[in-house]
């Protein structure tokens, strides 16, 4: 009792350290399994590998991971398909969202809102996985879309074609985009937009001008999410189409037992992500999060 | 503040690189083996295994076939699997040193016998081992110098498989999908491992005798270029790639796909399907193949329980049901006449006892860089210069 008690004590004349004690858990935490992992895993990429038993021999340094990396063009080509995905899915959802959160904002009266709302964040509470099966029962061929397409004479994209994977990322990363905005939008005052209808402002112009210089730090908030984990998905390029990405090559090396390769790969996502981040910081989108 | 978090994250960093670098041990202080049992004892009650999809059922697909059930009322020992994509997957998951074993083809096998990551396996004490026939005994990719390092689960080939339908000629080479694929295109099936690039080898040993080409696992660079080549020309016929069995079960069932390599396994799950007819042949230049081993993990957790399963698969119940279930041959005679009971003519079909059969087969091993010879002279492509090649292949 008088051991804790004089520990109260100790701590209590000294605020600095007793919030270093509170906080050593958590940053402990953060700095060993979290950054610590990612850390070991970064330094496989310099590490030798033994090419028979795939073996990799620690602390043993070499760069040959890198050469190989660098050294064959098609990891350029998966990188860039990989990011030309990922950004076509984030414009993708931003159109598609700025109708729906616009309309959950201003139009919907709270009855509608609020189913929405459910709606909207309903398909999160299934399984990720269940929904890809889904898409592949909807895009394989005798499935749903190619009967509705049928009649019009148009093939499905079917489950090779890379454009699937467009499909059912946008499909699966859309909440992500609609939440943030229609927050943002939430935050606009109402007078904002009356004051540039009464002075002559067109819908058009009001959006442009009013509307979209506001929202830009909640786009760039759900394009966050849609971006980096569309960059990050291995499962969805595997299960709806025939196409590699980063996360598949990733896998496939690691799971190959190429562990050098696919660390250093890895370190390509980190990078993009950052200089993502930093871009995004400056549209102001950390303080819409 | 600042001082303390760096202390704190040099003192974190040091910790994990220590942990890190803890080598293995091959033999243990008694002189024996590492993994090595005298006796069996009771079960662990757990039993973790890697396995091939479709080489552990518990009669959830068809109550008729259960190995595994049977297995944990008499032995207690509770079984849990994971499916491996590939072989080198396969490697990769045992080494992650969570399971107690697996069973294992060519191509992983001789890998995890000479990293030591299996153990040998005292035969004394596995009461079915007798019964085994010989022809799968005592073989490169499940024994090292005389040592038997696992027990045999059951062989096979890959075999042509087609829709009947679309393909009204039975084909009777592999020309369907490689050079006479631009009649089926976009709707050619292809595993999905860097190893199915010793089916282009076979198909190029038959097509282009000049390249000299005698085991398609073991190429040189020439040779290699040329299997390259088939491949990229299939790819830009719209050859569609399967990972997991049942990716092309799906496929096939829907229509999507009509001619392609398969495991005798999708073929018989799309023989329930009342939409497609399927058929399957061993072609004229011979196949890629398999010849599994459960192996146990020189790390096993649970060895006695490995062991109680290792003489269980070689079981006449067990391994004829697993091998019908499968579609390929049984280990021994016992379990010929249990598969007869179950699928009358089973053995001749698989060709269990027909060792001229199998000499079409080029079984799954892994590509060396020394081309697995003593011939000094020689070289070829290494396993990595096969992945690297798949995944240039199917990256662009």
């Amino acid at each position: 009792m008088t051991l804790i008690r004089r520990l109260v004590q100790w701590f209590s004349r000294r605020p600095r350290a007793a919030l270093s004690a509170q906080l050593a858990g958590p940053f402990g935490w953060i700095l060993l399994i979290y950054l610590g992992s990612l850390f070991v895993l970064l330094l496989h990429a310099f590490w030798v590998k033994d090419s028979f038993t795939g073996k990799v021999e620690p602390f043993v340094w070499t760069l040959e991971a890198f050469g190989q990396v660098l050294g064959n063009p098609v990891y350029l080509t998966i990188a860039l398909r990989t990011i030309l995905i990922a950004t076509l899915v984030t414009l993708t959802d931003a159109l598609l969202a700025l109708p729906i959160a616009y309309y959950m904002s201003r139009v919907a009266s709270p009855r509608t809102r609020a189913i929405l709302l459910v709606g909207i964040t309903m398909p999160l509470w299934a399984s990720y996985l269940v929904k890809v099966y889904a898409w592949r029962t909807i895009l394989q061929g005798n499935g749903l879309l190619s009967w509705l397409l049928g009649p019009l004479g148009i093939d499905g994209p079917g489950l090779s074609e890379i454009w699937s994977t467009w499909l059912v990322l946008s499909y699966l990363w859309l909440p992500y985009m609609i939440l943030p905005i229609f927050a943002g939008l939430e935050r606009i005052p109402n007078s904002l937009l009356e004051a540039s209808v009464d002075l002559g402002g067109s819908a058009g112009m009001t959006f442009r001008r009013v509307i979209l210089p506001q929202l830009l730090p909640a786009l760039a908030a759900g394009s966050i999410f849609t971006f980096s984990l569309s960059l990050g998905d291995y499962i969805v390029p595997d299960l709806v189409s025939d196409a590699k990405f980063i996360g598949n090559v990733i896998y496939d090396n690691s799971a190959l037992g190429n562990f050098p390769v696919a660390a250093a790969f890895s370190i390509l996502p980190v990078v993009i992500m950052l200089i993502y981040l930093l871009l995004a910081r400056r549209a102001g989108a950390f303080e819409s999060l | 503040m600042k001082r303390l978090q760096l202390l704190v994250a040099i003192a974190g960093l040091a910790l994990i690189v220590t942990a890190c670098g803890g080598s293995t041990a091959s033999t243990e202080p008694s002189g024996k083996p590492a993994g090595w049992l005298d006796a069996v004892g009771e079960g662990e009650g757990a039993l973790n295994l890697i396995i091939w999809e479709g080489y552990a059922e518990r009669g959830a697909v068809d109550p008729a076939y259960d190995w595994v059930t049977p297995f944990e009322t008499a032995t207690g020992c509770k079984v849990s699997t994971t499916s491996m994509t590939d072989s080198a997957n396969g490697v990769q998951l045992l080494q992650s040193g969570e399971y107690d074993g697996g069973s294992f083809s060519g191509d992983a096998s001789v890998r995890l016998m000479k990293a030591g990551d299996v153990a040998p396996v005292n035969v004394s004490l596995l009461s079915n081992y007798a019964n085994v026939f010989s022809g799968l005994k005592d073989k490169a990719h499940n024994s090292l110098d005389g040592v038997p390092y696992g027990v045999p689960h059951g062989r096979g080939a890959n075999v042509l498989m087609w829709n009947s339908d679309v393909v009204t000629t039975p084909p009777t080479s592999w020309d369907p999908v490689w050079e006479g694929g631009s009649a089926y295109k976009g709707k050619i099936s292809v595993y999905d491992s860097s190893i199915y690039i010793a089916d282009a080898a076979i198909h190029l040993m038959a097509t282009q005798p000049a390249l000299g080409i005698t085991d398609p696992y073991q190429l040189n660079d020439a040779q290699f270029a040329a299997a390259i080549a088939l491949l990229e020309a299939q790819r830009d016929n719209g050859a569609v790639y399967w990972g997991t069995a049942a990716d092309q079960i799906t496929s096939f069932a829907s229509g999507d796909l009509v001619v392609g390599t398969t495991w005798q396994y999708q073929a018989n799950m799309l023989a329930s399907e009342p939409k497609v007819k399927i058929a399957t042949t061993l072609p004229a230049e011979g196949s890629t193949g398999w010849s599994d081993t459960w192996m146990m993990a020189t790390k096993a957790k649970h060895p006695n329980c490995m062991y109680l399963w290792m003489d269980h698969m070689m079981s006449a119940q067990a391994n004829g049901q697993a091998t019908v279930w499968f579609g390929e041959a049984p280990t021994s005679q016992a379990a010929c006449d249990y598969a007869e009971t179950i699928s009358p003519g089973h053995c001749e079909q698989f060709h269990a006892t027909d060792e001229a059969y199998f000499e079409k087969v080029w079984y799954w091993s892994t590509p060396q860089a020394d081309c697995a010879d003593a011939d000094a002279a020689t070289s070829c492509k290494d396993q990595d210069a096969w992945v690297e090649a798949w995944t240039t292949l199917r990256g662009n």
